[in-house]
């Protein structure tokens, strides 16, 4: 699987997205990123992975404590990308199709 | 899998380029452009007003479901060919994006199969970036306003 798309994955899920706004604030560590969700935090650490496996965020070590920063170069590629404006294309021109084929058999 | 809407935006160009092909007739094709009740169901909005003819307006809004409006949009029709073509502006209402041109070309490729290419033209590069981050922006802000949410009902 191409890294591009790994990191359409990673923006795809809502929670996700909410941990890159979070750190894009401020650098924080696992643990306050979790204090911030209802979701348990394994789960976190789990979005947390894949988030810093696709690079777009960053670890950085400060004594005993791991903060997680976002990788801001790598969230422009991503703002730059046109992926989100195709798929909202796409979406409404399946439901074109979509649509059209009944209209058709309905005749 | 091939991706069926393509994007064609070359670096530093004030257009671009959306094409799709389908797997219709070009007659259905295009009428779900010009029925105002089919045009609603795929663009998930409301039609005001739809005059497929040259001349003619156009005007597309959709509510929440509080009845506020959150988006609403207008232009007029420039050209008008059943089967071939429609040329129109797009210009969103209070925000501050100009107005857009659109050309669409539709297209028969075989009984059952169509094409639609729809070139925009911006009145600048950075509005036409703009409008292709919209999307973006607007899943980020989606998720914005769910933390907020969250975070107030801790408070």
């Amino acid at each position: 699987m191409n890294l591009r798309r790994d990191v359409f994955q990673a923006i795809a899920d809502p929670t996700r997205r909410a941990i890159l706004l979070l750190v894009a604030a401020q650098s924080m560590t696992a643990g306050a990123i979790a204090s911030n969700f209802d979701t348990a935090r394994p789960t976190v650490s789990k979005h947390l992975q894949i988030l810093t496996e696709c690079e777009l965020l960053e670890q950085k070590q400060n004594g005993r404590e791991i903060y997680y920063l976002i990788n801001a170069k790598k969230m422009k590629d991503v703002a730059d990308f046109i992926e989100p404006f195709r798929q909202l294309w796409d979406d409404r021109f399946n439901k074109l199709e979509t649509i059209m084929k009944n209209y058709q058999s309905k005749k | 899998m091939e991706l069926k809407t393509k994007i064609a935006a070359e670096d530093g160009k004030q257009y671009l380029v959306i094409t799709r092909e389908f797997d219709l007739p070009l007659e259905l094709l295009f009428k779900a452009h010009v029925e105002p009740e089919i045009v609603e169901q795929w663009m998930g909005t409301k039609v005001l007003k739809l005059e497929g003819k040259k001349h003619g307006g156009w005007q597309f809004e959709t509510t929440d479901a509080k009845g506020n409006v959150v988006f609403r949009a207008n232009g007029v029709i420039h050209e008008f060919v059943p089967n071939q073509k429609i040329t129109r502006t797009f210009e969103m209402e209070n925000t501050p994006f100009p107005v857009q041109l659109e050309f669409l070309e539709f297209e028969r490729l075989t009984d059952d199969t169509s094409k639609i290419n729809i070139h925009i033209v911006y009145k600048s590069v950075a509005h036409r970036d703009q409008m292709l981050q919209l999307p973006f922006a607007q899943g980020l802000n989606m998720a914005h306003n769910r933390l907020q949410d969250t975070v107030s009902k801790l408070k």
